[in-house]
């Protein structure tokens, strides 16, 4: 086991650049997660450290051992780092059968075949594979696939398992079984993991840390309460969560306390910048209330089960997200009531 | 060595390995091409363009490039006439059969064309037996209709139909069946379908076909030789021959002008080849749908007989009239029960001792190319595409010459390129070795571009998964990339080894007693009017093309996917 540190990273493919400046350190035994859109540069910066791209700036070091420096031209290839990696696509050896696969990285360390077998059986038990060791990989499903993946991972002790976008393929219910694999696995073996995702709720279900991304840079790291309760920056009070950002003006602090406008009214809010100009109102800041702060126009009303998301445009103009429990027709007006919203400098 | 963007993770090895292989095959297929050009420019030494404008200028040139450009060039309208029905009515129909059309259309390809054309003459002249027994023969002294630029051009259509047909199908079977249907919808109808969507998504495929059957038409020798020369009508080939034949290795420079012009003509069309195919790729990015399957209704029936009576005509009447020729005691007599005789055969497979010879080198040659071949391009392709140096992007676009290039063209390259080895006094020529390396040199690319195809296909994780779990590269090589690009060598190889037994062109210059290959007993024999004999080898040759085309298709059920290279 180890942690990773990442200094100052920076990698372009010929053109723009994939990652600028990513400066972060993944601890030992933990579950961090990289969350961000599509084309932010997860993938790349997941490949980084497993060696399969040269940073082009910047040093990545696993545990103490420095692995890639781009300016003393130092990289130690992907074989020799002894990192577990599960792919998008499985990418299990389609000529080799389940428990080969599952053996292979045993037998490029030379294990006896008795150790083999053990390790490999216990790899198998772990992914509740005992039953499927003889199939060829065509002949399995996509979640005992993935599954095979994280065993082939697994079998070697790797000092950190890297896994990108793992359940991307796979449908929902299966996802939702196969975020428990991942769980119990990293509680298991304590294993450090750095985890790809596009989907919050598959990060914020796992990741004991959420690095949001967003074009090449991390935006924010934190635990994902966190990252909800106190983003700082437009981008990840967009990005994590569902509600809106709205711009806010004359703060003033009293000893704990900050109040600023929002709205067109005077607010308590959240802060811990001297001069916030941004605020990320969630559904649970707005409550409907005939005598509220402000008033709103409800735009359109979508069924969640048992609750109501409603889209609404405040009386000043700005676009908000409210829940309610019984149905409004679009067009209504309404009345809501404001709880502290969290207030940040806008970045 | 700067490796290049494409996979900067690659270890030192992989660099160091891939410069190798690289070297190897830059040295067994650039170096003869590169020897040939210098000697055409530097005639007598020194750098010496008047002696290339010199021979560029000669009438007998003219009429050759002439000559070469009318036959390849009808040659192929006619490939392309009976290619691309077959290839529509096969890829985009109902057709009952289809496999067993597809081998049939294959044999073409197979056979040798000298064979060919001697199947055909022995099929068609004044003393065919198979028209004597027939009571059709024309009049002795009649000419033989077949030596004249029209019996070339027909015979290098139908020897070259299978290149048009299995570009086309290829191409037809990406066109997803959602195009049509989407066009339907639009509202168009019948034969606007065939013209406004499916003939434009092929023509990419059809025109690299047209180019790649251009080029091989041209390059070819047997067809020319068997019938120009006894008409006196050279192309470029035959002339080569000629001179080299008649006035030895003092003509070599004057030889080496003539091959740079045919190399230019053949890499103009493999360059129109390449444009086209890359727009094809353009085209049909993407669709994974079904292909096209359009039902011929009450057309089906007369439509296959059709068909059938074609491959008849083209493929078992010529080999009856090579066997009829074959079955007679002397050549001219007409075939009847009483006259039926073995003696051709036995005395040509038994008793000639160079046929005997023939047959363990064309073996022995063929199968040391294909697995020396196999051994060389599995690394390098998949190397190549994983470190795109600027030195291997430019033996990407090169590694074609020496199979576009007619046989006789690299035959002499070799020659001029072995005779004298370099620091040394000893001579390659006349041993089997140069006749060894120009195979390799020449199937190069039927090896390489399958391979690298199928290794371009290959998810890069494969690779990857391997990787970090530590494996070093002989053991990737060894575990991941053979197994799984080992169907596709096995094509490649298959049809190396099926190509290289019937060769003649490389090898009716590079021969010398005791280095004899099949194809060139074939040509001796025929040469020195022992045709009964030189038909008996021939129908030998194509039983063995046939069995073991015959194996391949019947093993290939158990065969992992694309092994067979006619099946795709
Ligand atoms: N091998 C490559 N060559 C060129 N550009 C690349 C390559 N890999 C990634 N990129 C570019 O880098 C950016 C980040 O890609 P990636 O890390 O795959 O994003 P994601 O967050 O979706 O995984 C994208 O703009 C992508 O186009
Ligand atoms: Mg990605």
């Amino acid at each position: 086991m180890a942690e990773l540190t990442l200094t100052n990273i920076g990698k372009h493919f010929g053109g723009a650049p994939a990652l600028q400046s990513v400066t972060t350190r993944v601890n030992d035994r933990e579950f961090l997660a990289l969350l961000g859109p599509s084309g932010c540069g997860k993938s790349t910066l997941l490949r980084l450290l497993a060696g399969f791209e040269q940073p082009s700036a910047g040093s990545i070091r696993i545990g103490n051992r420095e692995v890639a420096n781009a300016d003393t031209r130092l990289i130690v290839p992907p074989e020799e780092r002894n990192i577990g990696y599960v792919f998008q696509s499985y990418a299990l050896w389609p000529h080799m059968t389940v428990r080969r696969n599952v053996g292979y990285p045993l037998e490029i360390r030379k294990l006896s075949k008795s150790d083999r077998e053990t390790r490999i059986d216990a790899a198998l038990e772990a992914t509740a594979l005992g039953p499927y060791g003889d199939r060829m990989p065509s002949d399995l499903s996509g979640g005992q696939r993935q599954r095979v993946a994280l065993a082939r991972c697994l079998v070697s002790d790797p000092t950190a398992v890297l896994l990108d976008e793992p359940l991307a393929n796979l449908d929902v219910a299966l996802r939702a079984s196969m975020q428990g694999v991942f769980c119990d696995f990293h509680q298991r073996t304590g294993a450090t993991m750095v985890y790809v995702t596009h989907d919050q709720a598959e990060a914020m279900a796992m990741a004991d840390r959420i690095a949001v991304m967003n074009e090449g840079r991390i935006m924010q790291l934190d635990t994902p309460e966190a990252l909800y309760a106190r983003p700082r920056s437009r981008f990840v009070a967009e990005f994590i969560g569902d509600g809106a950002v709205v711009p806010l003006t004359g703060t003033s602090h009293s000893d704990s306390a900050c109040e600023a406008t929002l709205l067109g009214t005077r607010l308590r809010v959240e802060t811990d910048t001297p001069t916030p100009e941004m605020a990320c109102l969630r559904p649970e800041n707005l409550t409907i209330a005939e005598t509220g702060d402000i008033r709103a126009r409800v735009e359109r009303v979508t069924y969640l089960g048992g609750r109501y998301r409603l889209d609404l445009v405040a009386a000043s103009g700005e676009p908000l997200v409210t829940q309610s429990n019984t149905r409004y027709a679009p067009g209504e007006h309404i009345g809501l009531a404001l709880t502290a919203p969290w207030a940040f400098a806008a970045a | 060595m700067t490796l290049a963007s494409a996979n900067p993770s690659s270890s030192r090895s992989e660099g160091r390995l891939l410069s190798l292989i690289l070297g190897l095959a830059i040295l067994v297929t650039l170096a003869p091409v590169a020897r040939l050009f210098f000697e055409g420019v530097t005639a007598g030494g020194s750098l010496n363009l008047t002696f290339f404008s010199e021979v560029l200028s000669k009438p007998a040139t003219h009429s050759a490039l002439r000559h070469s450009l009318v036959t390849a060039g009808l040659g192929t309208v006619i490939s392309v006439l009976i290619g691309s029905v077959f290839a529509f009515l096969v890829a985009l129909t109902d057709l009952r059969r289809k496999a067993a059309l597809v081998f049939c259309l294959m044999i073409p390809m197979m056979i040798p064309p000298q064979i060919t054309a001697l199947s055909w003459t022995q099929m068609m002249g004044p003393s065919s037996v198979l028209l004597k027994t027939l009571g059709l023969a024309p009049p002795l002294g009649a000419p033989q209709p077949l030596y004249s630029p029209g019996g070339i051009i027909l015979l290098l259509g139908i020897q070259h139909t299978s290149i048009i047909f299995l570009t086309l199908r290829a191409g037809l079977r990406a066109i997803p069946q959602e195009v049509v249907e989407a066009a339907r919808i639009s509202g168009a109808r019948g034969f606007r379908i065939w013209w406004q969507v499916v003939l434009p998504l092929t023509l990419p495929s059809l025109l690299a076909g047209v180019a790649i059957t251009f080029v091989t038409a041209l390059g070819n020798f047997g067809i020319p030789a068997m019938l120009g020369i006894p008409a006196g009508y050279a192309t470029l080939p035959t002339l080569i021959y000629q001179r080299l034949a008649g006035m030895g290795t003092t003509v070599l420079a004057e030889v080496a002008v003539l091959a740079i012009l045919i190399g230019i003509v053949a890499i103009t069309g493999i360059l129109i080849q390449r444009f086209f195919q890359r727009r094809q790729r353009v085209h049909l990015v993407g669709s994974t749908g079904r292909p096209l399957a359009i039902p011929l209704g009450r057309a089906r029936l007369p439509v296959e007989i059709t068909l059938w009576l074609v491959i008849a005509g083209i493929l078992v009447l010529p080999m009856m009239g090579l066997l009829a020729t074959s079955l007679v005691p002397a050549y001219g007599v007409p075939l009847r029960l009483d006259t039926v005789s073995l003696d051709g055969w036995y005395e040509a497979l038994f008793r000639q001792p160079s046929t005997r010879r023939a047959f363990v080198n064309s073996f022995g040659l063929s199968i040391g190319a294909a697995v020396v071949l196999m051994a060389l391009c599995l690394p390098l392709a998949w190397l190549m595409d994983r470190h795109q140096t600027r030195l291997s992007r430019a033996f990407d676009s090169l590694l074609d010459l020496p199979y576009a290039l007619p046989g006789v063209v690299l035959a002499i390259a070799m020659i001029l390129l072995l005779i004298n080895l370099p620091f040394t006094d000893l001579s390659l020529y006349g041993t089997i070795w140069i006749i060894f390396l120009a195979y390799l040199a020449r199937f190069f690319a039927v090896m390489f571009r399958p391979v690298q195809s199928s290794l371009r296909q290959l998810d890069p994780a494969m690779n990857e998964a391997a990787q970090s779990v530590g494996a070093p590269l002989w053991r990737r090589l060894r575990d991941i990339v053979l197994p799984l690009s080992a169907p596709a060598a096995a094509a490649g190889a298959i049809l190396v080894f099926l190509t290289a037994f019937n060769e003649l062109t490389v090898s009716a210059l590079l021969w010398s007693s005791g280095t004899e290959t099949l194809g060139v007993v074939i040509f001796n024999l025929d040469d020195s009017g022992e045709t009964v004999m030189a038909s008996a080898v021939a129908m030998t040759i194509v039983f063995v093309v046939m069995i073991l085309m015959a194996v391949i298709q019947l093993t290939s059920r158990r065969l992992p996917k694309g092994v067979v290279p006619w099946q795709s």
